[in-house]
């Protein structure tokens, strides 16, 4: 296939708009215009309803263009979408696996369908089993894969014949940063080594950086587009980082610098806060915090174009920028509060395979307890035990007081638990799920009317009360279910990937709320797959086949993912090196 | 990039994407449980249910005697109810205890033979109380009609022998055939009807389920954007669950002729002829239905109502279409189901009556034609 020259992608112009059942439209692309360069990596990034799905569906031609022209690989796409299915490869955000088939059943139907001869087969399935590393589990059912595994099948199908194009949509939502990080090199490899053309979108900025070419949406509109260099640009310059006052931890000190209009976004960096600020000079902060300059990062840049978009358009709320009462004078420092959740040698057994093998931790009131780890690490298995909606095989557990392994009733009474799919009724409104949830813990009379009251004030509810939860959007959503979660007033929170597909806004919005809560008193247990997320923590643990690997405070865990080559480590890089370490060695069962 | 390839190259691979898709979805239905049971378990479950459990037949019926004539007519009477297969007597001493059996459904009538009753047999006009349990209507009529018969023989016969009245020989006694089921066995319809059943919930339900699933887990996404076309989406789906279908109805045949032994006086060509049609009919609606409703639970709500229940009700299965009322009749010349039992029952009970099958035959292959128009119409490879 030789490179034709000229853009793949050319979109001038793009406009789809849909049309609700309740008869209100949507602008899901306005006057949208960008190319894909032969050979390069395109991503498209922006909050959530942005329209990177739509673009992807359209280039795909699984949707109908209302205004603007759009060819790819030289087709109208409008006027014959399969001449274009048949030579590019698409991978939606639901995967498209046949649970029910095997591994090589999967491969074997995409191959069949793009028709390919049997000699290529032999020669393309065992490049693409090395590439995804799937070859031990060809057959596996697709249904019993981890995440990561089936998005590398998914992309696998893709592959199955060189395809022309390759349009990956959210290709690493809901995927351990291993698996991550296994399927860029992939990717990596396909567009470096074949020439091959990629255009995916992701929440994850850190991918954006990865790419040639990035396209920013918002609403519907392109903020920006360029390399991300161009975007990275935009904050030079304006980006800080500057260590908490003493006795606050970076995340508590975070709502302190968000009150100043100037500062645009504010997010805990390995114990220090990253600052990026607008133009104007900066004034002595609160406590005259001493700015050291940074380099900026392309979620830097990000995270202005938003602020730049929202206040010329309006509409979207800024992140998280809530005033808060300052924190209650009579916290103790965490050291001295009282442990809420007491793990010690925890064991879950299903059949001979052990899940969680003798794990030990506390967390103490009020602090936000992070558990990390790959899939499958036995971080579910954890949480559902200390829910009380698994029972232990071994070991004491004890939750706000009570033994989960007898009292598990009384403790439920004080533990509030998000899952990671929300489950919330569609068919009901915001206001009627709150009541339903209010009656579900028992909640009546005065005391109902109340939290009711007080979850759409704290959770800003009130202009969708009367929507009904299965249309809202993302961000609503998750905020539903936090405050259906915080009805009964529980002492323990638990978040299992609660923001998982989430954008970086809603996700700024939401720890905000989040450290609200612990400044309450509140204490917070999360899972993410969000690394920087991670950082919020007081502590975290960090969990791989069953077993606490590392436990500490965010900078102390990235302290150990120092090495002579990367002497300012991300969280994900320590993350990666604290597994792989543990994964080569034989197992230290006695951390020192 | 690709050469035009020639005409019989793009059949061939036509040909072999559609393979694929039949393949794929023999795997899963046979993988995935709930396909499985309502594939397999549940027919084999109806035509138990069917051919065991439910007759609309009275047999060995309880009911209660009370004699209190000690005389040999009466003794003969209650002989008769006794040696009757369609009922299981037992003898009570009182009126009181006849209340007392009624009411705890212990029987489900009681005969009263009245003390005067063979002094005025004898004069010719007795007459004897039948209390019937009326909660469940159609057991007391066929009761009654039993019972009735029954005193109807005891007085042919007193009449045979000479005894009694002379006088009163005239009496005159209905003596009903019935033709088609000579044996009156309600088996000999239900059996059939089955068959019907069956295939709409193969042929509907499990076709629409099957798409709106392919919706739901997005899998139909990542279809599209291959070399696929709509017909050939179409066709993958189709094939299978027609075939799975094809498999139910010879279950059900080889259940009526060897575990029931309903009789079966037509030709098996006919029978699959028929049954072939109001298949795809079933098939293109299922099609239709998921095409419009892209999640499982409201496919498989609206089939059941659109088509299961309809066959149940408004085919001529369970009631007989000529004695609902006129509007009710007229709805159910819509239920393409209606067509069907008609062909079945003629095929079963009275032979390859053509001038019966082929109408029914032709309103089949209409609708087929249009459902499965309309079905591929409705099919686009887009979303939303």
């Amino acid at each position: 296939m030789a490179a034709a020259a000229g853009p793949v992608i050319r979109g001038r112009g793009l406009g789809k708009t849909f049309h609700r059942k309740t008869g209100e439209t949507v602008q899901a692309l306005d006057e949208v215009s960008f190319e894909v360069a032969a050979g390069s990596l395109t991503a498209l990034v922006g909050p959530d309803g942005g329209g990177k799905t739509t673009l992807i569906r359209l280039v795909a031609g699984l949707m109908g263009l209302d205004r603007g022209e759009l060819t790819v690989l030289g087709v109208d796409v409008g006027a014959d979408p399969q001449a274009v299915q048949d030579r590019i490869g698409y991978m939606p955000q639901k995967f498209g696996l046949y649970e029910d088939l095997t591994v090589q059943e999967n491969l074997d139907l995409y191959a069949d369908l793009h028709g390919v001869p049997a000699a290529d087969r032999r020669r393309q399935y065992p490049q693409l089993m090395e590439m995804t590393a799937l070859e031990p589990f060809t057959r596996r059912l697709a249904g019993q894969l981890s995440g990561g595994m089936k998005q590398k099948l998914g992309l696998a199908c893709t592959l199955v014949r060189a395809p022309a194009l390759l349009l990956l949509d959210e290709p690493t939502v809901g995927v351990d940063p291993l698996s991550r990080r296994e399927l860029w090199d992939i990717i990596d490899a396909l567009v470096r080594d074949q020439g091959l053309p990629v255009l995916l979108s992701t929440a994850y900025l850190d991918e954006a950086e990865r790419c040639e070419h990035v396209v920013v949406l918002r609403q519907g509109k392109v903020l920006a587009q360029g390399p991300p260099a161009q975007v990275r640009a935009l904050a030079a310059g304006r980006t800080f980082l500057t260590t908490p006052p003493a006795g606050q931890s970076a995340r508590e000190a975070l709502a302190g610098f968000l009150d100043d209009p100037a500062v645009i976004d504010a997010s805990p960096d390995g114990g220090r806060i990253r600052i990026v600020r607008d133009g104007s000079p900066a004034p002595p902060s609160p406590g005259a915090a001493v700015l050291e300059p940074a380099t900026a990062r392309f979620e830097d840049g990000f995270m202005m174009l938003l602020q730049a978009a929202a206040q010329r358009g309006g509409g979207v709320p800024t992140p998280a920028a809530e005033p808060s009462p300052p924190p209650p004078a009579a916290t103790a420092s965490p050291e001295r509060r009282e442990p809420v959740v007491e793990v010690r040698d925890l064991v879950r057994r299903f059949g001979a395979f052990v899940a969680v093998d003798q794990i030990s931790f506390d967390v103490r009131r009020g602090e936000i307890f992070g558990l990390l780890g790959p899939n499958g690490a036995g971080k579910t298995t954890t949480f559902r035990m200390l829910c009380g909606l698994l029972s232990a095989s071994g070991g004491t557990l004890r939750v706000a007081g009570a033994d989960l392994r007898r009292g598990a009733a009384s403790a439920r009474q004080k533990i509030g638990y998000v899952a990671q799919k929300f489950s919330l009724y569609g068919q009901l409104s915001v206001e009627e799920n709150l009541d339903f949830f209010a009656s579900a813990y028992g909640l009546h009379g005065e005391r109902r009317r109340e939290r009711i009251a007080w979850a759409m004030t704290q959770f800003e509810l009130g202009p969708v009360a009367h929507q009904l939860g299965g249309q809202l959007a993302g961000g609503y959503t998750q905020r539903l279910a936090m405050a259906a979660a915080l009805l009964h007033q529980p002492q323990i929170l638990f978040l299992d990937e609660a923001t998982s597909g989430a954008d970086p806004l809603a996700r700024r919005e939401f720890w905000g709320r989040i450290t609200d809560l612990a400044r309450q008193g509140v204490t917070i247990i999360v899972t993410t797959h969000f690394m920087a997320e991670a950082e919020y923590c007081d502590r975290i643990a960090i969990l791989d086949s069953g077993r606490v690997l590392a436990e500490g405070a965010p900078a102390e865990i990235r302290a150990l993912g120092r090495t002579a080559a990367n002497p300012e480590p991300t969280m994900e890089d320590a993350f990666i090196a604290v597994i792989e370490q543990a994964r080569a060695g034989p197992a230290p069962r006695q951390a020192a | 990039m690709n050469a035009p390839r020639p005409q019989s190259g793009r059949l061939v691979a036509k040909l072999r994407r559609i393979r694929a898709l039949i393949g794929k979805e023999g795997r899963q239905v046979m993988r995935d449980p709930s396909s499985f049971a309502i594939g397999v378990i549940l027919p084999l479950m109806l035509i138990l249910l069917f051919g065991y459990g439910m007759s609309l037949d009275v047999r060995h019926t309880p009911i209660g005697v009370l004699r209190q004539d000690p005389a040999r007519d009466a003794r003969e009477i209650e002989a008769s109810f006794r040696l009757s297969p369609y009922f299981r007597t037992r003898s009570i001493g009182s009126m009181a205890e006849a209340q007392e059996l009624m009411q705890s459904h212990a029987v489900n009538g009681v005969v009263l033979i009245p003390p005067d009753f063979s002094r005025r047999a004898a004069q010719g006009d007795a007459s004897l109380q039948i209390l019937v349990d009326g909660v469940d209507g159609n057991t007391a009529r066929i009761i009654e009609a039993y019972a009735g018969a029954a005193v109807a023989q005891a007085g042919v016969r007193r009449a045979a022998e000479g005894q009694g009245a002379a006088a009163s020989g005239g009496q005159a006694v209905v003596v009903s055939q019935l033709w088609f089921n000579s044996a009156n066995d309600s088996r000999y319809f239900l059996v059939p009807g089955l068959i019907v059943l069956i295939i709409t919930l193969i042929g509907a339900f499990m076709t629409s389920m099957v798409v709106a699933r392919e919706w739901e887990r997005g899998t139909f996404e990542a279809l599209f954007v291959t070399p696929v076309r709509v017909d050939e989406i179409l066709i993958g789906k189709v094939t299978p669950y027609f075939l799975l279908g094809l498999g139910g109805l010879l279950l059900c045949v080889a259940a009526a002729r060897f575990l029931f032994h309903v009789p079966f006086r037509g030709s098996i060509p006919a029978l699959m002829g028929a049954s072939m049609l109001y298949l795809l009919v079933s098939v293109a609606g299922g099609l239709l239905i998921s095409s419009g409703l892209k999640s499982q639970f409201l496919a498989s709500q609206v089939t059941l109502v659109v088509t299961f229940m309809p066959a149940l009700m408004l085919s001529g299965f369970i009631y007989d279409l000529r004695s609902v009322p006129a509007p009710v009749r007229l709805i159910s010349y819509l239920v393409p189901a209606r067509y069907y039992v008609t062909m079945l029952q003629t095929l079963f009970l009275a032979g390859d009556v053509w001038s019966v099958i082929l109408p029914n035959a032709a309103v089949l292959a209409v609708v087929a034609t249009v459902l499965l128009a309309l079905a591929r119409r409705a099919t686009r490879k887009t979303l939303g």
